[in-house]
């Protein structure tokens, strides 16, 4: 056996017991969550990175159910507008982490829409930019604010390139007991980690979509729906040129 | 001289911290008679000493809160939503905020200790005074 023969060998065996430890720890995940929808209560590990894939072929025209959804579940709507603010400025800077956006194809007229939010980046330029270290990656690839650490600079809405950010300008009416909010701090999607941290699967848009064109999973499991989709179908990742790698993509833009 | 004056100011500085610490531990007694919570009259467990507790719950707060938001465990001690529905009190039948000045023998829980002490209380412009429904 020649040297090249003999590297080959070991990169096959390597490969093998790959995969044998890839299953080992796929399989008492799984069964977490089969078995109870515990809190979490070890610190969260890269093995896992949560991504999105997002079909805007099944998007229709003005269905705006996963946004809903996602104010529903975040306590988006119990923000209300101080008296004698002007409304278009109050309506313009209310906080959405959803945004809908309406993409047409100036040649052939074709109509795309699709939901906007914080893509996940693996390079986040909301984290580059923090002066606090309050905008951060978490180890399974949430992008978030920590809210604690947070002084409402805004830097970080100035640097994504997807207009994903949210700042809180007045108190809020209810403060959620899942997702604690409050003025002053800057806020986005957050892939629902109250859910994720408390054992459950799904996000509250993916839920909410009459269309399924929302599948969140996880983007290192190949046996996840979401890697079996995105392997199946093309996707692309918005504005690629940047190179920040995002966990949610779209296929049919 | 000098070194007399500054030795003046630093005992001066030493008996205003003494002084605060035990304002801090003394506030027990008024404490328990200003306000009431489920924890006190049901008899449940703290996460540590009632006495370790007056003193110290703010940095076991902040130590777990920063686990919380960076690691995702979810299962702390300091977690503030299970302090919250441990002392929260019940009155015609809704619950009274933790941080309210008025109510079921006065002010509330945190609300009680913090008047006294005059320290800021800052958690519940964000997190909820009362347990999730």
């Amino acid at each position: 056996m020649n040297n090249r023969e003999q590297t080959d060998q070991n990169r096959r065996d390597f490969l093998k017991k790959g995969a044998a430890t890839a299953v080992a720890t796929v399989a008492p995940g799984v069964l977490l969550h089969t078995v109870e929808a515990a809190p979490r209560d070890e610190a969260v590990s890269d093995k896992v990175r949560w991504g999105m894939m997002i079909d805007t072929s099944k998007c229709a025209d003005g269905c705006d159910e996963c946004v809903q959804a996602c104010n529903e579940e975040n306590g988006l709507t119990a923000y209300s507008m101080p008296e004698g603010a002007d409304e278009a400025t109050w309506d313009q800077q209310r906080p959405k982490w959803i945004r809908t956006v309406k993409v047409q194809d100036n040649l052939t007229g074709h109509v795309t829409n699709l939901p906007m939010m914080c893509q996940h980046c693996e390079h986040p330029p909301c984290q580059d930019v923090c002066p606090t270290g309050a905008s951060f990656r978490r180890a399974d690839g949430i992008v978030m604010v920590d809210r604690h650490t947070c002084i409402g600079c805004r830097y970080c809405m100035m640097a994504c390139p997807y207009k994903a950010r949210s700042f809180i300008h007045e108190n809020v009416d209810i403060k959620p007991s899942l997702a604690p909010r409050g003025k002053g701090c800057v806020e986005s999607c957050n892939f629902c980690v109250h859910r994720l941290d408390n054992g459950q699967t799904t996000t509250a848009c993916q839920d909410a979509c009459p269309e399924k064109a929302i599948i969140f999973g996880d983007l290192r499991d190949p046996n996840s729906e979401v890697s079996q989709a995105l392997a199946k179908y093309p996707t692309v990742q918005i504005r690629a040129d940047l190179k920040l790698n995002t966990g949610v993509r779209y296929s049919g833009v | 001289m000098l070194y007399r004056i500054k030795r003046g100011v630093l005992s001066l500085m030493l008996l205003v911290m003494a002084l605060a610490i035990t304002g801090i531990s003394q506030a027990g007694p008024q404490w328990k008679e200003n306000t009431n919570s489920n924890a006190a009259t049901s008899g449940g467990q703290c996460v540590r000493e009632t006495e370790w507790m007056r003193k110290n719950h703010m940095a076991l707060l902040k130590h777990d809160r920063d686990i919380t938001v960076h690691q995702g465990i979810r299962t702390v001690d300091g977690s503030l939503s299970e302090c919250v529905a441990c002392h929260v009190n019940t009155e015609n039948g809704s619950h009274v905020p933790v941080n309210a000045m008025q109510g079921p023998d006065g002010a509330q829980f945190c609300a009680g200790c913090h008047a006294y002490t005059g320290v800021k209380l800052d958690c519940f412009q964000c997190h909820s005074p009362v347990p999730a429904e």
